[in-house]
This record gives C-alpha cells, structure tokens and sequence, in this order.
C-alpha cells in the first residue's frame, strides 16, 4: 500500500500548487468588491399613517431557546403581539451554533410568518436565507446580535455600543478605586455585541484618565456555565493581583459571581458586567457584587415586536429617520443603518435591585 | 464452514428486506407529510430538505463502507470541522478558492490516512481511534481559526452551493449527492472492491484466504472517508458563507444513526447503500416536516432516539419471530 500513497499524494499536491500558481484565482481581495456590493433597497415608501395591521405572524428566533436572559426578551415580544393582536411563535435551536438557525429561518420561511424577529448567531451564516425570506415579503428585525446590514429591515439595539462600552470602563474604574489589573470575561469571541463592547472598552481604557487600569486578560466563557466558571477561576489564579472581572454577559457575570462568593477571593476581587437582576440578587446582598448594569430585556422584545409590526404595516421601511409609535414605550426614531436604540442601561446595586425582577 | 452460504444468503435477504422496508417507511413518510403538513411539498422547501441533508448524506456513503467492513469513523465531523477551518485560514491569507478547494479534499485524506494507519498499521480498535481523532481534529480546528469566523467567500461559489440548476427546483449540490452515491452504490454492490468490503465485514480471516487484503482495503475506506468529510466541509463553509471551527459539531452521530437506521450492521458484514440513502432522507425529512409543525426540538430528538432503537430491534425481533417459527 505505502507504494501507491506517495505518489497520489504527491499528484494531488502538485495539482494544487499548480492551480494557485496560476495566479488568476478567487482571491478573498478579488472578490472584496464583489461583497461589498449595495444592500438590497427596502422598495416602497413610508407612509407614517399607515394603520398597524391586525393579525401579523411574528416569530422570535432568538441565538437558542430556554436561556434565561433570552426567556425574558422574549416574554417582551409575547406581550406587545398581544397588544396589537397579532400571531406570536417562539422558535429556534437548543444550541447557539450557527448554522442551526437557518433551518429554522427556512421553515419560518415555508411557514409564511410576516415578521421574523432573530438575534443572529453569526451575522454571515444567517444571511442568504434572511434574504431569501426577505424576497418572500417578511420583515426581517434583529435583536441582541445584529445580523449583517444587508440582510435585515431593522436592529434593535439595546443600548449603543458606546453607551455600554463607557458603563462597563466607569464601573471597573470605580470598583477598583481608579487602578490596578482589571480581566474581561465575555461570551463567545465571535459574539457581535460583546466584541463591540470590548473595542470602546479597549478605547476607553486608552485615555489618561484610564492610564492606571490595566486589562490583562480577555478569556470566552462562550455562555456556557461550566466554561465561564471555569474562566472565572482560571482569571483569579493566574492573576492574583486582578481587582475586577467585567463579564458583559449574564452568563459569564453569574458563573463568576458563583464562584467567587464561594471562594477566598469573596471582598478581594470586584465583579461587575451586564447581569440580570434576579440571577444576580444573592451575589449583591452578600456582597460579592457591588454593582451591574444591564437595559430591560423584556423591552427589547417588545420594541422589535412593534418595529416589526410597522415595518410589515409599511408605516416605517427601515430607513433612517423614519419615525413609529411603541405601545408604552414612546415613539422612536430609525437612526443610520436601520438602527433603533432602545435607551441607556441602567445601573443595578443593593439599593435598588429589589424593584426589579426579571 | 458449509453452512457459511446458506447463513448468507438469509442474512442478505433479511437485510434486502429491511433495505425494502426503509425505503417503504420512507416513501410513507414522504407522502404523508405532503398530504399534512402545510408547504412541506414546496419547491422551495425541497431545496432547503436537499441542502440540510447534504452533509450527512455524503458523510454517509464511506460511512456505509467503513462500517461494513466492520469499523467505524467517529471523526467525520471533525474532519469536516478542520477543513472548514483550514479553508477559512486559507482565504483569509488571500489564497485563490480554486487551490484552497483541492488541498482541503487533500487535507480530508490526510487526516483519514492517520484514522487508516491507526486502525490498520497499528491495529487499534477503530472506535477508540476516531473517538481520539474527533477530539484532536477538532482542537486542531480551534487551533488553526481559534474561535473566529471566516465570512467573506466569493458569491459566485456560494451562490452555487446555495442555488438550484436552471429554473428547476433541484439544488446544485443534488448533482453531488447523486454522482457520490452512485460511484458509492456501484464500487460497494457491483464491483470486487464492493465485494471484498463485504468479505472483511464478515470475516477478515476467511477474506483474507480468499485473497483480500483486510487492511489495505480499511485503509483507503479512511482516505475515502476524510476526502468526503473534507469534500463536505468545503460545502458546509460555502452553504453558509462561514468557515468556522465548530462547523458540523455532533454530526457524526447523526451520520451513524442514518447509516444503522439504512439497515447497516453495526458489526459489519452487512447493509445496503439504498436502504442508508432512505435512512438519510427519512430522518431529514421527518426532522423538516415535525419543524414546519412547530413540534419543539426536545420532541424531535426523542423522535430520532426512538426511531434508531426501531432500527436496530426491527431486523432482530423479525429474525426471532422467523426462528421461531421454523423450530
């Protein structure tokens, strides 16, 4: 056997080498022009007016289903469905892979929904059949993680990017009393929002008045419980003079929570981060936790599921300065890129964390 | 020994009555989502069934092989995951698709040339082989892309894999999937390779006095076996225009569970690459028809758990119900 393998190998890898020698191939910068091409244009125009329709299909596909955080933003958008009678569905994968949800976009696709209502769990991945929906006349609202420009109507975005990248440096610098080793620990690294958030976080930590706080480690927990436990312990003993973890999931901000309440590092080393209020309570009463921030989620699912209700009444295309009316949350305006920001985050501590719960 | 054709004989044609019942099963199922389940018999939803089942149906056809020969290949998936992950390193450093395409096929029967020399040269037990190789192609993958992802590949291929031939509803890759499973059906049931395949399954002593070299054979099944499972990771990464690490993580399992479910056993020696075909199609489409359903995915793996215990027990109880009856 050995006698033939060589040379089939050999065949092979001069075959390849010639074709790449040849140089007229598919580059990736041959080909940049190619993807970079203008996003297909919403048709139609905005008529402010327009009545909300009755009896819209709308269906959540959040990154994967019974996450906690995820049940809450969710829960939102069942609620304002409700509100303009429509038809709400929750669907979606067990697990955060990528490539899980775009069965599930296909068969809301065959199912002929009005709106889908998805956070993407890779902004490439999900796109070709976002478009294919799209072409099917669904109106197609992001949330938690945006897919790419071109293949949605619209992004719910919880906050902006540097909004929450400036929360997350302030309360790192105030729980460590203005310097000393600060670690972040995130969710997966190709999660969109959190790597976002790191960048103006990395920007911040860069100013003067920053100079004294040092990141030293970013390590991906990837929303796992296990895994981010896990990271929170590697952080704490491979750095023992590290004064705060930022965690800007709630995953990640609870399992590091966890395991430092019930360590000797319990008073030394700060956590703080994005949390939810009712995982996170136990950790602010015993004082593991000072304090965290996070934005509703509850309404982010009930903004998308209005954006999503006018974009398919034709009150709104998505384009920037349209404006639409959000049931008890006021009226909003689409700002660059079909975003619509939902409002600042809101800082939770031992004071005011009992008028929350979610 | 005399007994030895005649034990054959039956065997295979329990086995061709389970191939047959499969593909009935199969049929049924077909027909009965069509007839209930709204927008199950669309054009576009054929598209959509063609492009999920893809990976486990090339994956399934040396599977079939490997299997009959009685071993077994648990790194498939991870092979897959590795040339995704390599193909996206490649296009990153601005290498031309057209030789990133060849070298992840060549990729794919270099990791199951080390799967072959493993089992072969070294005469490990396949299943603690590959489950080795799952883990360490795996980690390579993270290694060689980390947990990034690679997006940006050329639309005029992932259109192709992605599109359908013409303005007829069958997908691009449809012609891959047939063109495979015919060279797989024919090289298994037609020809000596095919034969010597069986040989193996059923006794490798008794094969190799017939002139069968047991491990030369299992040895270009795992070079066959990785240059698909690469071959299906190249589609993977364009289908979804994302080369990323943990591309097809668990699909080995859904791989062996078609392969069984086709009436392949899992000792070797026998199966069937029409029945593995329908085993493929009838898990794929059971899955799309219970989600167009809006059935929850817990219900949906309890559906595949069952099914592939029927699978197994199926042949078994009618065998017993036969013996039964003849004494």
């Amino acid at each position: 056997m050995s006698r033939h393998k060589p040379h089939l190998v050999a065949v092979l890898a001069v075959a390849a080498l010639a074709l790449s020698a040849c140089g007229g191939g598919t580059t990736k910068s041959s080909t940049e022009s190619e993807n970079t091409a203008a996003p297909a244009s919403t048709a139609g125009k905005a008529d402010p007016n327009a009545p909300l329709k009755e009896g819209l299909k709308i269906a959540y596909l959040p990154k994967q289903l019974n996450n906690p955080y995820t049940d809450v933003e969710v829960g939102g958008g069942k609620v304002a469905v409700g509100e303009i009678k429509g038809e709400y569905k929750l669907t979606g994968p067990n697990d955060a892979s990528a490539s899980s949800q775009v069965s599930y976009i296909n068969t809301l696709i065959q199912q002929q929904q009005n709106v889908i209502v998805v956070a993407a769990n890779d902004p490439n991945a999900v796109c070709p059949s976002l478009n294919q929906a799209r072409k099917a006349g669904i109106k197609v609202v992001t949330f938690d993680s945006d897919a790419s420009k071109t293949c949605r109507d619209a992004f719910i975005n919880q906050a902006t990017t540097q909004g929450i990248g400036e929360s997350l440096v302030k309360m790192a610098s105030e729980l460590a009393g203005g310097a000393g080793e600060i670690a972040i620990l995130s969710a997966t690294p190709n999660a969109t929002n959190q790597n976002s958030w790191i960048k103006v976080m990395q920007t911040e930590l860069a100013k003067p008045e920053n100079a004294k706080l040092k990141l030293v480690k970013i390590a991906y927990g990837n929303d796992d419980d296990q895994k981010s436990f896990t990271e929170a312990q590697g952080l704490l003993q491979s750095y023992p003079n590290l004064k705060v973890i930022v965690s800007p999931t709630t995953v990640g901000i609870a399992a590091a929570s966890r395991y430092v309440s019930s360590s000797n590092y319990k008073g030394k080393v700060a956590i703080t981060g994005l949390g939810l209020p009712n995982q996170m309570r136990q950790y602010v009463k015993d004082g593991t936790v000072k304090k965290f921030a996070l934005w509703n989620p509850a309404d982010i699912g009930y903004l998308a599921a209005y954006a999503g209700a006018a974009l398919s009444s034709g009150q709104i295309t998505g384009a920037q300065g349209d404006k639409f009316k959000a049931g008890k949350l006021g009226e909003y305006t689409i700002g660059a890129d079909g975003e619509i920001v939902l409002g600042p985050p809101t800082e939770f501590t031992a004071a005011n964390i009992d008028q929350f719960n979610f | 020994m005399s007994a030895e054709p005649i034990t054959a004989e039956r065997n295979y044609s329990r086995f061709a009555n389970w191939n047959v019942a499969i593909i009935a099963i199969t049929v049924v199922v077909l027909i009965v989502s069509a007839a209930t389940v709204d927008s199950f018999a669309t054009a576009q939803n054929f598209g959509f069934l063609v492009l999920d089942l893809l990976p486990i149906a090339l994956v399934a056809l040396p599977m079939t092989l490997v299997i009959v020969t009685g071993e077994i290949d648990l790194s498939v998936a991870s092979m897959l995951g590795l040339c995704s992950a390599v193909m996206g390193y490649l296009w990153n450093a601005n290498q031309p698709i057209e030789s990133i395409i060849p070298l992840c096929l060549l990729l794919g029967a270099v990791l199951g040339a080390v799967n072959g020399l493993f089992v072969t040269g070294l005469g490990l037990p396949s299943l603690a082989v590959t489950i080795g190789t799952l883990a360490l192609y795996r980690g390579l993958a993270f290694v060689v892309l980390g947990d990034g992802a690679v997006a940006d590949f050329p639309p005029s291929y992932t259109d192709w894999v992605t599109g359908t031939i013409g303005s007829t509803p069958f997908p691009n890759v449809l012609i891959v999937i047939v063109v495979l499973a015919v060279v797989f059906g024919v090289v298994l049931h037609a020809t000596p390779i095919g034969r010597a395949v069986f040989a193996v399954g059923a006794g490798e002593q008794a094969a190799r006095f017939a002139g069968v070299r047991p491990g030369r054979l299992k040895f270009w099944l795992y070079v066959a076996s990785g240059v698909i499972a690469g071959l299906a990771g190249v589609l993977w990464t364009l289908r979804y225009s994302s080369a990323r690490a943990d591309n097809g993580a668990g699909l080995e399992l859904a791989v062996v569970a078609a392969v069984l479910l086709g009436g392949v056993s899992i000792f070797g020696g026998k199966g069937a690459l029409p029945g593995v075909i329908a085993g493929v199609v009838l898990l794929g489409s059971l899955q799309n028809a219970l989600r167009l359903s809006d059935v929850s995915n817990e219900a949906l793996n309890v559906v595949t758990g069952v099914l592939l215990i029927v699978s197994v027990l199926a042949p078994n109880l009618a065998r017993s119900v036969l013996q039964r009856r003849r004494t």
